[in-house]
């Protein structure tokens, strides 16, 4: 064999060796940064309940005082077993926009440029973090689970259903923390973020169908609600927790939620470096 | 072949030009301290080379690799510890190392090894399971300087290692380097605005200013040079005004939050 063709051989061969290599450091770093977040958990367990007392307020204050309200349910019986994956949304939602205020911390005290001086890929980088709050969203949610089922409100105790839920808001919590990635590269400092923070999470919130359904929008809002990704998490959550559906297919939701964290991952991986400027 | 080698390199921020020509190079296993005050271009040109920033012109390569074709290939081959305190506060010392040998890509059935290495050669074994924020300004920099030894770095990149820090502590970061050089070779690239640590701790020296090389060469090589007898005065004499107090409102906010993490 000629020499170039040779090299050409090995070349093909090296290419696949060296894609398989940077996939797995992909999974690196989510490891290594989901890791992380389960042990800071582990050291702080008031942080998880503080962070519960929040969608336990809608849960129990906003959802008992609509109770009986069959149009804000969909004509579901419970309004608070149909608030209660709006809710799990909602303060996914939360952690996951608030993440960009702990990237421009990390700026500050130094731990992102560590980060990006380890031969991590930038984008193993901002699927780590996007683990991280996952991780915080999903245990989260698994109080809201357990008072749920304490406080028996009425939901479909399927374990693959369940399951299929959670994987719901892990794909919607990991696009947001990322979306949040990309405008803490954008912002200098921590109370700039808070500001713009709210100013994006108040309207997908309620531009959603996290709290009533999208039927007794007015045209314009459902349109806005349309093309909001934390609809279609909702949706599918419902779909799945509470057997409702209110048009749409449940492979939909889980096609835009991967869509929406990979766009955004894509993108937060090109953008994150900048915030060290 | 050259540790780090540095050919005219310029990093231009808009219109503020931060680093304005600079070449340098650096041996395998020396000691090489880039002096100047806050704002002269170290830590942009530290930046550079631990690829965090792209450079406007010029050349850069590390362990043989170029800093913006083989950004990766860098990254594999160095250590770096920034200026601010990196290790995580909400983690345990052992924690951090764990933490830091994963994302370094140390194989797992290495890494208890190394970060035992680690522990030892930065003396970090008595307080292995204190919080990151429960730690000491010197307990927090030997940590940091750990985990970035992990990877059994060829360059290990400081940025400002002993700001902040008191006098013992200082002279204690100093000792655990100068053994890891010693027992590693590891090739160190160090900046700092302390001329008298610079003299005692650094084989050669880069003198910084306003993005500039005002002059390089030992310590003895300067003083002789310019006829005094301190880098202080080296300084004077290269760049025609003291080491004053320069930087920012960021660089002096930054500073000061430091001072404070490090009690």
């Amino acid at each position: 064999m000629s020499a170039p063709a040779a090299d050409f051989r090995a070349g093909s061969v090296e290419l696949p060796r060296r894609a398989l290599e940077q996939f797995a450091r992909l999974g690196d770093g989510a490891r290594a940064m989901g890791w992380a977040e389960v042990r800071k958990l582990r050291h702080d367990h008031l942080d998880i309940l503080t962070r519960s007392v929040q969608p336990l307020l809608w849960l129990f204050i906003f959802g008992t005082a609509l109770r009986r309200n069959r149009a804000l349910a969909g004509g579901f019986g419970d309004y608070r077993a149909y608030l209660a994956p709006g809710v799990m949304a909602q303060a996914a939602l939360f952690i996951a926009i608030f993440f960009g205020l702990a990237v421009i911390w990390e700026r500050d005290v130094g731990q992102l440029q560590r980060l990006l001086a380890t031969p991590l890929p930038r984008l193993g980088i901002v699927l780590g973090k996007a683990t991280g709050a996952g991780i915080r969203a999903l245990t989260q949610a698994c109080v809201l689970l357990v008072v749920l089922a304490v406080t028996g409100i009425s939901i479909r105790w399927n374990a693959l259903d369940i399951a299929g839920a959670l994987v719901l808001l892990l794909l919607g919590t990991g696009g947001f923390a990322c979306l949040s990635m990309i405008l803490a590269s954008l912002v200098r400092t921590r109370e700039r973020f808070m500001g713009i923070g709210q100013l994006v999470m108040m309207p997908l919130f309620f531009a959603s169908s996290a709290l009533y359904p999208l039927s007794i929008m007015p045209r314009w809002l459902r349109i806005v609600a349309r093309v909001n990704p934390l609809t279609y998490e909702v949706h599918g959550m419902r779909q799945l927790m509470l057997g409702i559906s209110q048009g749409g297919t449940l492979w939909i939701d889980f096609a835009v939620g991967a869509f929406f964290l990979s766009l955004t991952a894509g993108i937060a991986a090109k953008a994150y470096p900048r915030a060290i400027l | 072949m050259t540790a780090v080698l540095v050919d005219d390199l310029v990093v231009r921020f808009d219109e503020i030009e931060a680093v304005r020509g600079v070449s340098f190079a650096v041996a395998p296993g020396e000691v090489f301290g880039l002096l100047g005050p806050n704002g002269a271009g170290k830590t942009t040109t530290i930046r550079v080379l631990t690829t965090l920033l792209p450079p406007t012109s010029g050349r850069a390569l590390v362990a043989g690799h170029d800093v913006v074709r083989d950004g990766l290939a860098v990254r594999r081959e160095i250590g770096y510890v920034p200026q601010a305190i990196s290790v995580d506060g909400a983690l345990t010392a052992a924690e951090n190392l764990e933490f830091y040998g994963r994302v370094t890509g140390v194989p797992k059935h290495e890494r208890r090894e190394r970060i035992e290495q680690a522990v030892e050669a930065m003396e970090l074994g008595s307080f292995l399971g204190r919080l990151g924020r429960t730690l000491s300004g010197g307990m927090l920099r030997r940590l940091e300087i750990a985990t970035a030894l992990l990877n059994r770095p060829r360059v290990l990149f400081l940025d400002e290692p002993t700001v902040g820090l008191d006098p013992t502590a200082r002279r204690l970061v100093w000792e655990r380097l100068e053994v890891l050089r010693e027992e590693a070779g590891t090739t160190l690239l160090v900046t700092t605005h302390q001329m008298d640590e610079a003299e005692r701790q650094c084989q050669r020296i880069a003198i910084m200013d306003f993005g500039s090389l005002a002059a390089q060469g030992t310590p003895d090589e300067l003083c002789n040079e310019y006829g005094v007898a301190s880098l202080d005065d080296v300084f004077t004499a290269a760049t025609g005004h003291g080491i004053g107090e320069g930087g920012n409102l960021r660089d002096v906010r930054a500073g000061r939050r430091l001072s404070r993490r490090l009690g």
